[in-house]
C-alpha cells in the first residue's frame, strides 16, 4: 500500500473481538459509512462496504465460503482481500483495512 | 516549456461497452494494443456479456455469469478505463468531450456503440407492475422472479426475440400466449407457409400463438391482469413480455447534432458526419440498412479498427449479406436474404414434407440465390448459404439447390470437411483452426472457446465443437460432481453418512477439514441440515454454517427486512390469536399483513432487531417458513362443518403439524389433507397428500408440487386410521431426509427412487427398516425445539441486532 493512501487512513475502533461472531459478520455504521466486518473461522478480520454493488444486498448477512463472502440475496461472491466479485463482470465491493490490537477490532475509513 | 517524457497518446473514448463496443476494443488491440489512451462507458454495472445467450439464462439452462465474455480484469489487463454503470449523458462536440453527469472525459477520436432498446408501443397500460421487456440480464432476473407467482403470461411480439422469451417463460410453468400483429410468426424470416409450420410446431409443445392481432391496451389496477385487442377480444395475462422489435438508441447523437435518420447515419469507415465522431453497431445505419444480428455487427467492427488503428485507413464495410441459422423452440430454422422481398420476374423453388414439418423455400434472381428459408431439416442450408454469401450461380436443374449429391439426406462427416469449413457463423471460425485448438490441449467446449470463440455466440455450433473434439482428442470428460451431495464433499451421500458416522464428524467444519476439498455456501447449509438429522442432539451446532434466514429464524426480503410466519397449525386460529396478530401488527407498524398460500399470516418488514420482540408478543411457535423444513400443512373443513366432508381433515391436519413441526429436509416440505374426494386442500400437488375416500379411509400420496413445477402425486397407499396414516407419513418423511440430495424435492425424489420400491420400504417394509424409521421419528420429533425461544438468549453475538453506529472521533 502507498504511503499516501496510508497517511489517508483513520482507524476507527469499532468493537471487541469477542463482538464478532465466528466464521460471520456484523454490520457498523461508521460515521456514515456502512461497512461490514468478518471474522473468519481461520480467525482472519476483515472488512467491506456492507451494501453488495449488484442489488444492495446486506453482506453483513452473508455467510463467508473462505476468505469469500457471499451475499444473502443473490449469491454474488466477494473475494477479502481485494473485494474483486469471483463472477467476473461485476463491480468489486470496496474494502476497508482492519487492525486487531489486543481485544479492540479497528477499520480504517478514510480520513 | 517542458516536454512530456512519452509522446502523448490520441485520446479514444467508446460509449456503449455491449455486444459492438467491446468487439470493436478486440479488434482494436489486436492491430495496434498502444495506439490509444482508452476509455469505455458502459450503462449496466456489468462488463461485457453476450446478449444472445440471455434465453438460455431465462429459461435456465445457463447461468448468468457462464455468458460474460470479458472479465473486468481484461479491461485493466490492457490498459482500458472502464466505466461500467455510468450512462453518458452529453456529448459536447466542439469541446471535444463527453459527459456521464457531471464527469468529463475528453476525446480526439470517439466511437457510439450505444446499440439499441426495446421498442415498447405507445398502448395503455406498458408501466403496470408485470410488464417487461426482454433486452438485459437485469430484464432475465425480473421476469424470472416475477414469473414464480404467476399462471399466465403473454408476449407481445411473434419474432426471433419473443419465442425466445415465451420458450424461456414456459420454463417457468407459466401457460404463454404469443401475440403477433403480422398473419404468422417470425414475419421477416419466413414466407406464410413456413410460419403455419413453426405455429404448429410450437402449439405441440403448449405454446398458444395469436397472429393477426393488435394490442390496444394492458389491463389492470396496479398489476397487469389482462391484454385487450383491436377486435375488442381480451385475454388474462398474470404478466405481459414486450418484445416488439427494437429501436437504435439515437438521442445522444442527435442530441449533439450528429447526422441521424433511423439510426445513426455512418459511410464505408463507420464514419459521422463529424470526422472525429464514428459509429458502429446496432445503432447505426449504413447505406439505408439498419443490422439487429452479431454478425453484420462484427464485419463493422473489423473495419472500424482498420480504420481506426491506421493498419487500413481506406477499409470499406459495403454491407452485409444477411444469412442465419437458429433453433427456436427446438425448431431448426435457417434464413438468408428477405423472403418477403419477391419481384415478379423471380424464380420460387419450395419443396415441403408436412409429416415432418419440414419446408424449404428460395427465391432465385438472375439466378442466384437471393433469399431462402429453411424449417425442420437444414440438411441443404450450407451449400445454400455459401451460394447465397459468395453470389454464385445456382445449378441450371433448380431441384439440385436442395438435392445435390452432396446434401441429399446424407450428414457430410466432421472429418470430411475442410479445414477451411466455417463451423462458428457468429464467430467465424474454421474447423482449421478448432482443431489446432484442440490439438494444443484445449479438450473441453468451453476451452476451446476461450481459445478460438467458437460456440460463445450463439451456441448452436457446441455440438460440432464437441464432435471435433471427440474426433482429434478421442473424448470429452464427464461431470463427476453430479452423484454428489454437496460440492464440497466429492462422495455419494450414502458415502458421505457412512464416514461421517465412521470418523464421528459432528459438525460442519469437521467435515469439511477431513473430507472437503473446498468449501461454498450451499455445501455448509446442505451439511448442517444432514448433520443434525444424523446426530440430533449431539450435533455440533456451528451458525456459521447457516444462511441468514436459518441464523435468525425469519425470511430476509429484498430490502434486508424480514418476513415473520407464526404456525397456524392446520390452518385453524382462534379469534384471540387472529386479534393478537392484528395487535402485533399495529404494534410494530407492519407493513404488510399477508395470508399466505399455506393457510398461515405473514407480517413483511420487520427489522432484525424487532424479531424476538415480535415473536414475544405474538407468543406462538415458529412456522417454519423460511428454511428446509416442514412448512405448511394446508386442510379442509372436513366432516367438522363441511356438508359433503367424509374425514375429519382438519384435525389429522393439526395431529401431523403438531407431530412433524420442526423437522428438517434437504428441501422444503408441505402438506395437505382433503377431508373428502373433492380435495379442496390440493393434497394432490403436496410433498405429502392425503385425501379422504367415500368409504372413508385416507388415501395416501407423495411427491406431487405446484410450484415452477406442477406434479400430481403418486399414491403411496390407503390405511383405514389417522394413527396408520401418522406412522406411513413419518416414515416416507425420515426415509426422503436421508436419503434424498441436498435440495432435491420430494417430486424429483420419489420418482427417482421409484414409486413401487418406496411401496415396499415404507407400506410393505420390505427392507425391515419401519421400526428403526418410527424410533427416528421419535427422536427427532423429541428432539424439537422452538426456534423462536432463541429471543430470551441470542445464541451469537449480534444475533437480534441492526448496524451498530460508530461515530468519528474528532480528530485533534
Amino acid at each position: 500500500m502507498s504511503v499516501a493512501l496510508a497517511s489517508a487512513v483513520q482507524f476507527v475502533p469499532v468493537c471487541a473481538l469477542a463482538d464478532l461472531p465466528v466464521g460471520l459478520g456484523r454490520s457498523f455504521d461508521i460515521g456514515g459509512q456502512s461497512v461490514a466486518v468478518f471474522r473468519t473461522r481461520a480467525g482472519r478480520v476483515f472488512a467491506t462496504a456492507n451494501r453488495c454493488p449488484h442489488k444492495g444486498g446486506p453482506l453483513a448477512d452473508g455467510m463467508l465460503a473462505g476468505e469469500q463472502v457471499v451475499c444473502p440475496y443473490h449469491a454474488f461472491r466477494f473475494q477479502a482481500d481485494t473485494g474483486e466479485c469471483d463472477q467476473s463482470n461485476v463491480c468489486a465491493v470496496t474494502t476497508y483495512p482492519v487492525e486487531v490490537a489486543g481485544d479492540t477490532v479497528s477499520v480504517g475509513v478514510p480520513a | 516549456m517542458i516536454r512530456a517524457l512519452h509522446p502523448i497518446k490520441p485520446k479514444l473514448v467508446v460509449i456503449g461497452n455491449g455486444m459492438a463496443g467491446a468487439r470493436f476494443l478486440e479488434d482494436l488491440l489486436a492491430a495496434d494494443p498502444d495506439r490509444f489512451e482508452i476509455t469505455v462507458f458502459g450503462d449496466e454495472p456489468y462488463g461485457n456479456y453476450n446478449r444472445i445467450l440471455l434465453s438460455n439464462v431465462l429459461n435456465g439452462t445457463q447461468d448468468a455469469k457462464e455468458i460474460f465474455l470479458n472479465p473486468l480484469s481484461w479491461y485493466e489487463e490492457n490498459g482500458i478505463t472502464l466505466h461500467a454503470g455510468q450512462r453518458v449523458t452529453r456529448i459536447d462536440r466542439e469541446a471535444k468531450t463527453v459527459w456521464a453527469g457531471d464527469f468529463g472525459v475528453e476525446y480526439d477520436y470517439l466511437v457510439v456503440a450505444t446499440g439499441s432498446k426495446p421498442f415498447v408501443p405507445p398502448i395503455p397500460g406498458t408501466t403496470l407492475h408485470g410488464v417487461f421487456v426482454f433486452r438485459t440480464l437485469d430484464d432475465c432476473r425480473h421476469i424470472a422472479d416475477y414469473a414464480q407467482n404467476c399462471t399466465s403470461a403473454v408476449v407481445i411480439g411473434g419474432g426471433l426475440l419473443g419465442l425466445e422469451a415465451a420458450k424461456g417463460l414456459m420454463t417457468h410453468n407459466v401457460a404463454v400466449t404469443v401475440v403477433e400483429m403480422a398473419p404468422w410468426l417470425m414475419s421477416v424470416q419466413l414466407d406464410e407457409a413456413g410460419g403455419k409450420v413453426l405455429g404448429d410446431t410450437i402449439a405441440n409443445l403448449g405454446i398458444t400463438a395469436k397472429t393477426g392481432a393488435s394490442t390496444k391496451e394492458l389491463t389492470g389496477h396496479s398489476s397487469v391482469t389482462g391484454v385487450k385487442f383491436g377486435d375488442g377480444s381480451e385475454i388474462a395475462a398474470d404478466m405481459v413480455v414486450i418484445s416488439a422489435g427494437i429501436r437504435p438508441n439515437v438521442d445522444l447523437a442527435k442530441e449533439c447534432g450528429i447526422a441521424c435518420e433511423r439510426a445513426i447515419v455512418v459511410d464505408d469507415q463507420m464514419r459521422t458526419n463529424d470526422s472525429a465522431v464514428f459509429a458502429v453497431g446496432e445503432c447505426v445505419q449504413h447505406r439505408g440498412m439498419i443490422y439487429g444480428l452479431v454478425a453484420p455487427l462484427w464485419e463493422q467492427t473489423k473495419v472500424l479498427a482498420k480504420v481506426l488503428s491506421g493498419v487500413d485507413t481506406a477499409a470499406a464495410y459495403t454491407g452485409s449479406k444477411i444469412a442465419t441459422k437458429l433453433k427456436v423452440m427446438g425448431v431448426e430454422l435457417a434464413s438468408m436474404g428477405r423472403i418477403a422481398d419477391l419481384k415478379p420476374t423471380d424464380e420460387v423453388v419450395q419443396f415441403s414434407e408436412p409429416a415432418r414439418n419440414v419446408y424449404w423455400k428460395a427465391i432465385i434472381r438472375d439466378g442466384k440465390v437471393s433469399a431462402a428459408c429453411l424449417l425442420g431439416d437444414l440438411g441443404p442450408a450450407d451449400d445454400l448459404m455459401r451460394m447465397f454469401q459468395a453470389n454464385m450461380p445456382v445449378p441450371d436443374r433448380r431441384l439440385e439447390l436442395f438435392f445435390s449429391a452432396n446434401s441429399a439426406g446424407k450428414e457430410t462427416s466432421l472429418a470430411d470437411l475442410p479445414d477451411s469449413h466455417q463451423v462458428c457463423d457468429c464467430n467465424g471460425v474454421c474447423k482449421g483452426t478448432i482443431v489446432a485448438a484442440i490439438r494444443a490441449g484445449k479438450c473441453t467446449v468451453p476451452a476451446v472457446g476461450k481459445a478460438t470463440r467458437a460456440g460463445t455466440g450463439c451456441g448452436s455450433c457446441k455440438k460440432m465443437v464437441k464432435g471435433l473434439i471427440e474426433a482429434v482428442a478421442g473424448g470429452v470428460k464427464a461431470d463427476p460432481s453430479e452423484g454428489w451431495y454437496v460440492a464440497a464433499v466429492p462422495l455419494d451421500k450414502p458415502t458421505l453418512v457412512a464416514e461421517v458416522k465412521k470418523r464421528r464428524l459432528r459438525s460442519v467444519s469437521a467435515v469439511l477439514a477431513e473430507l472437503g476439498t473446498g468449501e461454498d455456501e450451499k455445501s455448509k447449509n446442505g451439511l448442517a441440515s444432514m448433520l443434525k438429522g444424523l446426530w440430533g442432539k449431539e450435533y455440533l451446532d456451528e451458525r456459521d454454517a447457516r444462511y441468514i434466514n436459518d441464523r435468525v429464524h425469519a425470511n430476509i426480503q429484498n430490502d434486508g427486512t424480514f418476513s415473520v410466519i407464526p404456525r397456524m397449525y392446520g390452518g385453524v386460529t382462534t379469534a384471540d390469536d387472529l386479534i393478537k396478530i392484528g395487535e402485533v401488527a399495529k404494534k410494530y407498524a407492519v407493513r404488510m399483513v399477508k395470508v399466505t398460500g399455506g393457510q398461515r399470516i405473514d407480517l413483511l418488514g420487520i427489522t432484525k432487531e424487532d424479531l424476538p420482540k415480535v415473536w414475544a408478543d405474538l407468543g406462538m411457535p415458529s412456522g417454519h417458513a423460511y428454511t428446509k423444513a416442514l412448512r405448511t400443512v394446508k386442510t379442509c373443513v372436513g366432516s367438522e362443518f363441511c356438508r359433503y366432508g367424509t374425514n375429519d381433515s382438519t384435525t389429522l391436519g393439526i395431529a401431523l403439524e403438531r407431530r412433524y413441526q420442526g423437522f428438517e429436509f434437504p428441501a422444503k416440505v408441505k402438506l395437505g389433507v382433503s377431508g373428502c374426494p373433492r380435495n379442496c386442500a390440493e393434497s394432490t400437488v403436496k410433498d405429502v397428500g392425503i385425501v379422504a375416500t367415500e368409504g372413508g379411509e385416507w388415501e395416501i400420496s407423495v411427491g406431487g408440487a405446484a410450484g415452477a413445477h406442477v406434479r400430481k402425486s403418486d399414491v403411496l397407499c390407503r390405511v383405514k386410521t389417522q394413527d396408520e396414516a401418522m406412522r406411513i407419513i413419518g416414515r416416507f418423511l425420515i426415509y426422503y431426509r436421508d436419503n434424498a440430495k441436498w435440495l432435491e424435492r420430494t417430486y424429483d425424489f420419489a420418482p427417482r427412487v421409484g414409486l413401487d420400491k418406496l411401496k415396499d420400504i415404507l407400506v410393505n417394509d420390505a427392507l425391515g427398516i419401519g421400526a428403526e424409521l418410527d424410533a427416528e421419528v421419535d427422536k427427532t420429533a423429541a428432539a424439537y425445539v422452538d426456534p423462536w425461544l432463541e429471543r430470551d438468549e441470542p445464541v451469537f453475538a449480534g444475533q437480534f441486532e441492526s448496524e451498530r453506529r460508530v461515530p468519528l472521533p474528532v480528530l485533534a
